[in-house]
Parts: structure tokens; sequence; C-alpha cells
């Protein structure tokens, strides 16, 4: 029975497997995804695809919001340049399918880059608006760049292959979508606890102490935009390889919010807590869509009250993490890891 | 290019920018007294414009007495409002801000959907339809008594803040909190009240889209164009809302007239959001906002 903490240099302190328990439970779980395909349906297998996709995402902006303290209101904006990317790289130019996901987060990093300038000078409510009319125009772009972007009509695009097999099915892009998650996960919670990790919470509790420790904002500030572009990109790219089709419709301001929502329920600045947000977020409605089935066949009339009612449980479930359990779903979590580690003298 | 076309598309922005002008003042009223950035805006104007049209066409009441109902209706919002979701919030970073006004958002767009449908409905005329004819230029009628409103409103909010008891308690919450709190001032009432105002603001604003334009549960869409109104002015200057309001409308109609033809149309929507980007490189407080100067 464990007790309490007791570590003796920091180095414990930042291990990410913190003790035996965790590494088992976690070996466990992995195995657990590893199986997961086959004992599920293709229903669940969409739903887990869109789970990765919307984990890759959420720690991106959490990355660039919970760590860094940026306010991003334009998340979708780069989630659409990784997904444009990707998309037209496989289509026009015949790009592997594996090559243009990196490439569409690099794109994505470049677009992070230059919406991240006006980060330099302003902060807070400033730069929440730049943002914000960065994705308006990248809207725009995604519509009006017909050339390229095909415009509303949108580009359908093949599935990835390797050699002559072809991830087709959700089961198939399961694998894809694990492991570029994992990677994603992997490379983020090793991030938070390396020097630049450090660097960003320091410029998000005050930028100007920070700078005075010696942390170039202008760079790291620059670089959390481009870290966190660069995951919305490669979600981006993933998920409309994932629905063949891509059309300016997915990167509205909606999916922004719904973003901002995983990240705010799960727990700013932590990387479970994305996890946990996204995968919270994305059940939501899977449960409101199940809920609205039964309710259908008893009020046929009430089913088309199922989209707006989505919105006001998200608009509910933002507000009310907001004002009462506002570290989200992350701190509930060590709440409960705290009571079983004390148990039975938790008080 | 005509050049009776340039002055009638000018006057038709100066109208539009009243209208930016007064919506653009329900953000300013806000963000002054309780340093919120109401990003629910859209949604009260739309809620608003529904509240009034409800009111004429289901219980065919006349203008004026549909017309109260929304104001008063706006009063409660923002009594209601304030204090259950945004006073938790006070002391609290500003993303977390900035999302409960986003989160309100969704709620009330959700609900808007589920009470009334999400298609295009017309507004009932109520004001008369004959257009103004300046001689060198033609005002269209929604236009015209929407600029009417605007301006109307626009003075009586100012008049209001110079001269009224609460205007003044709410000018004193603006300058110091600390301060007014101890002049007697019920800093709890006035940010209620500051919340009622921009909610006033907001509902007249949408009636006179409404009435322009049609109504639909998407028209608060405007209420994010008009941010750019605010950065341009200054986010804390009621006079830079009110220029910004005019110089905002008149670029988005020029940018419709001149760069609309040539990008296949949707550059006029999205012109003020180029607008914002420029403004915050340049001169990110704005025209009149309270210069904060940060330095190492």
């Amino acid at each position: 029975m464990r007790c309490g903490d007791f570590k003796e240099n920091y180095i414990k302190d930042e291990e990410i497997f913190q003790s035996r328990f965790v590494k088992f439970w976690l070996a466990l779980f992995f195995i657990f995804l590893i199986v997961f395909p086959f004992i599920a349906n293709p229903h669940m297998l969409y739903i887990a695809n869109m789970i990765g996709f919307a984990v890759i995402g959420a720690i991106g902006l959490n990355l660039l919001t919970g760590f860094t303290g940026q306010i991003s209101l334009g998340h979708a904006a780069f989630i659409g340049v990784g997904a444009y990317t990707s998309a037209i790289l496989v289509t026009k130019y015949g790009i592997s399918f594996w090559l243009s996901i990196p490439l569409a987060g690099l794109v994505s990093a470049l677009a992070g880059l230059v919406i991240g300038i006006p980060s330099l000078r302003v902060k807070g409510l400033y730069l929440c608006i730049a943002t914000l009319a960065a994705q308006f125009i990248f809207g725009f772009i995604f519509v009006h760049w017909e050339s390229m972007t095909k415009g509303i009509t949108g580009i359908h695009i093949p599935p990835p292959s390797i050699g002559s097999f072809q991830f087709v099915t959700e089961k198939d892009f399961y694998w894809v979508t694990l492991f570029f998650t994992a990677l994603a996960v992997g490379y983020a919670r090793n991030l938070v606890r390396s020097r630049m990790g450090r660097a960003f919470v320091a410029i998000r509790d005050r930028d100007l102490a920070a700078e005075i420790m010696g942390i170039n904002l202008f760079r790291y500030k620059l670089t959390a935009f481009a870290i966190s572009s660069f995951y919305a990109g490669v979600s981006g790219a993933l998920w409309v390889s994932f629905l063949k089709v891509v059309i300016p419709e997915h990167f509205n301001f909606m999916l922004c919010i719904q973003y901002l929502a995983m990240i705010i329920v799960g727990g700013l600045g932590s990387v479970i807590g994305s996890i946990f947000g996204a995968i919270f977020m994305t059940l939501v409605p899977e449960i409101l869509n199940v809920l609205s089935d039964v309710v259908k066949s008893y009020a046929p009339d009430m089913g088309k009250l199922i989209i707006p009612f989505k919105q006001v449980v998200f608009g509910f479930l933002i507000v009310s993490f907001l004002i009462f359990e506002p570290r989200g779903l992350a701190e509930i979590w060590n709440r409960i890891k705290k009571f079983f580690t004390l148990w039975p003298f938790s008080y | 290019m005509d050049f009776s076309i340039l002055i009638q598309v000018i006057v038709a922005g100066l109208a539009t920018g009243g209208v930016y002008g007064l919506i653009a003042l329900g953000f300013v009223l806000i963000y002054k007294a309780t340093s919120v950035l109401n990003l629910a805006m859209g949604e009260f104007m739309t809620l608003g414009a529904f509240i009034c049209f409800t009111a004429l066409t289901m219980i065919h009441v006349p203008f004026w007495i549909a017309f109260a109902i929304t104001i008063v209706f706006a009063i409660l919002l923002g009594i209601v409002i304030e204090p259950l979701i945004l006073r938790p919030m006070i002391g609290e970073p500003v993303i977390s801000v900035i999302m409960v006004t986003i989160g309100l958002g969704a709620i009330l767009r959700g609900l808007m959907y589920m009470i009334w449908d999400p298609t295009y409905r017309a507004f009932p005329q109520i004001f008369p339809p004959k257009p103004l004819n300046l001689g060198f230029a033609v005002v269209p009628s929604g236009l015209l008594w929407g600029f009417i409103f605007a301006v109307i409103t626009t003075i009586v909010f100012i008049f209001i803040f110079k001269f009224s008891r609460t205007g003044v308690a709410m000018r004193a919450t603006a300058n110091d909190q600390q301060a007014a709190l101890s002049m007697g001032v019920s800093v709890k009432r006035v940010f209620a009240l500051s919340w009622s105002f921009g909610a006033i603001a907001a509902v007249i604003g949408g009636i006179v889209i409404g009435n322009i334009s049609g109504i639909n549960i998407y028209m608060g869409d405007v209420g994010l164009a008009v941010l750019s109104v605010i950065i341009l002015g200054g986010l804390d200057s009621i006079e830079g809302a009110i220029l910004g309001g005019f110089i905002v409308g008149i670029l988005q109609n020029l940018t419709g007239l001149y760069i609309d033809p040539l990008v296949g149309g949707g550059a006029k929507e999205v012109a003020p959001f180029f607008i914002v980007l420029i403004i915050l490189m340049i001169r990110p407080y704005g025209l009149f906002g309270k210069v904060i100067i940060e330095r190492v």
C-alpha cells in the first residue's frame, strides 16, 4: 500500500510513470487498446477513431492555451489547413498519405507562425480576437480558393495504403489513428517536462517575469503556436483521410468551440486532461444520439431537436465546468487517485 | 466605376456603420464596467430580434409595445445572466471569462434553435418603406430607420452616462472599483446594470438588422464582425465604438463594391476580420483605447 509521495530528487518527480502501479495499469490499457478493434463493432471503432483525432487536436490546443496561455479561437482554421494540405498533396500531387501527414503538420505550423505574430504585441483578449479573425479569414480562403480547395464541393480522398493493403474500414484506420495518437501523446507528455515545457508554463503564469528569467518570449510564443498548429494539422489530415472527403463546412467556428470545450472540460495545462476532455466531448454527442433514438420512438418530431440540444449541452458543460470545476476532469481524476492512494485514511 | 455608385455605397456604409456602432457600444458598455468581452453579443442580438418578431406576429401588438417588451427582456437578461454566470468568474483568467461567454452563446443559440426553427424569416413591415432620396444618393428605408434608431439609442446612452446617477456610478466603477465601492456605489448592481445596458444595445441592433435583412438564428454572426469595430475604436472607448462603426461600415461596403467581383463574393463578410488583423499589428489598442505599456 502506497501512502503519500516520497520523492527524493527532481528526476523522480518529473518521471512520467511514477510507480510500478501506474506502469502496470498503463500496460493493461495498451493491451486493451490493441484488443479493442477485435471486440468492437464498426460504430464503436468509428467513435474510437474520432476520439483519436480529437485527442491529437486537443493536445495541440492545450499546449498553446493551457500551457502557454495564448488563447486561440482559431484552432479549427489550423485543423483545416492541415486537412486541405494533406488532401491536395494526396489527390493533386500523388504524394503518399504517410508523407502527407507530416507535411500537413508543417504547413499548418507555418500558418500558425503567421497567426502567432500578433501574439508578440498583443495578449489576452486582443490575441483571442486576432485568432478569431484568422479563423474567419481561413474559412473564407477554404471556400474561395477554388483552384486548390475546390470550394464547397470539397475534395474526395482515396484511403491510405501500405503496398497493396488499403486502410478502408474503421478497423483498418484504427491502427493508423492509434499510431499517430500514441506518438502525439508521448511527445507532448515529454515536451511539457522539458525546458521548453517549463518555459511555456512560465510565459502563461507571467510573461514579463518569464522574460526577466531569460526566456525569449518571441521564440517560445511562436514555437508554441507552431507546435500547436502542427498537432492541429496532423489531426485534421487524419480526420479527413478517415472521412474520405474534405469540405469547408468541417472547419467552422463551432469546431473551435468544441476543442476549447475539450480542454476546459478536461483540464487546462494537462496532457491527460486533454485526453479526458477529447474522450468526454466526443462521447457526449454519441450518448445524446442514443437518447434521441429512445425519445424518437415515443415522440417522432422531437428528433429534430437533437442538433440544437447538443449545442445547449455543450454550452452548459463549458459554463458549469468553468464555474464548478475550473481545473476540469484531470483534477477530478487526481482526487480519485488520491482518495485510493491514501485509503482508508483519506480525509 | 461610376462615381454616383461610389457615393451610394459610402452612404449605405455610413448607415450600416451606425448600426455597427450601436452593437459595438453594447460590447464597450459591458467591457468598460466589468472587463468582460461578451462573445455572446451576437446571440443577444438574435434573441432580441426574435422576441420582437414573436411579439409582432404572434400577439399582434403594435411595434412600440413589441419594442418595449424586447427592452424589458434585455434588462432582465442582463440582470439574470450577470450574477448567475459572470460573477463567479471574477478574478479568473481571461480564457475562463471568454469561454464562459462563448458557452453562454452556445446555450442561447441552441435554445433559440429549439424554440424558433433555423428557417429564414422576413421581418414584418414596421417602418414606412419609402426610401430617402438625398439627391446624390438614395438610402433604403431599412438602413435609414436603422441608422436613426442607432443614433437615438447612442445619444440616449451617452446622456445616461453623462448625467444620470446610474451613469455616474457606472463611470466611477469603470474608473476605479475600490474607490467606487468606498463612495457607496454598489459595484454588484453596476455590473448587472452594465450587462443590461449592453443587452439593450444588442437587442436594438438585432431588431434593426432583422428589419433590414430578415432574421434567422445565424444572424448573430454579425456580432463577431462587430469585434473589428471595437478593436479599431479601442475596447473601452465609447466614441471609438461609434467612429469605428462608421469606418468599418464604409470599408466593408467598399470591399463589397471593389473586391467582391474579383474573388467571387464573400469578401464583404470577411473584410472586418482583415481589418482586425491589420489594426492589431499596427495599433493594438485602437484609436481611442487605453494604452497599456508593459516593458521589461
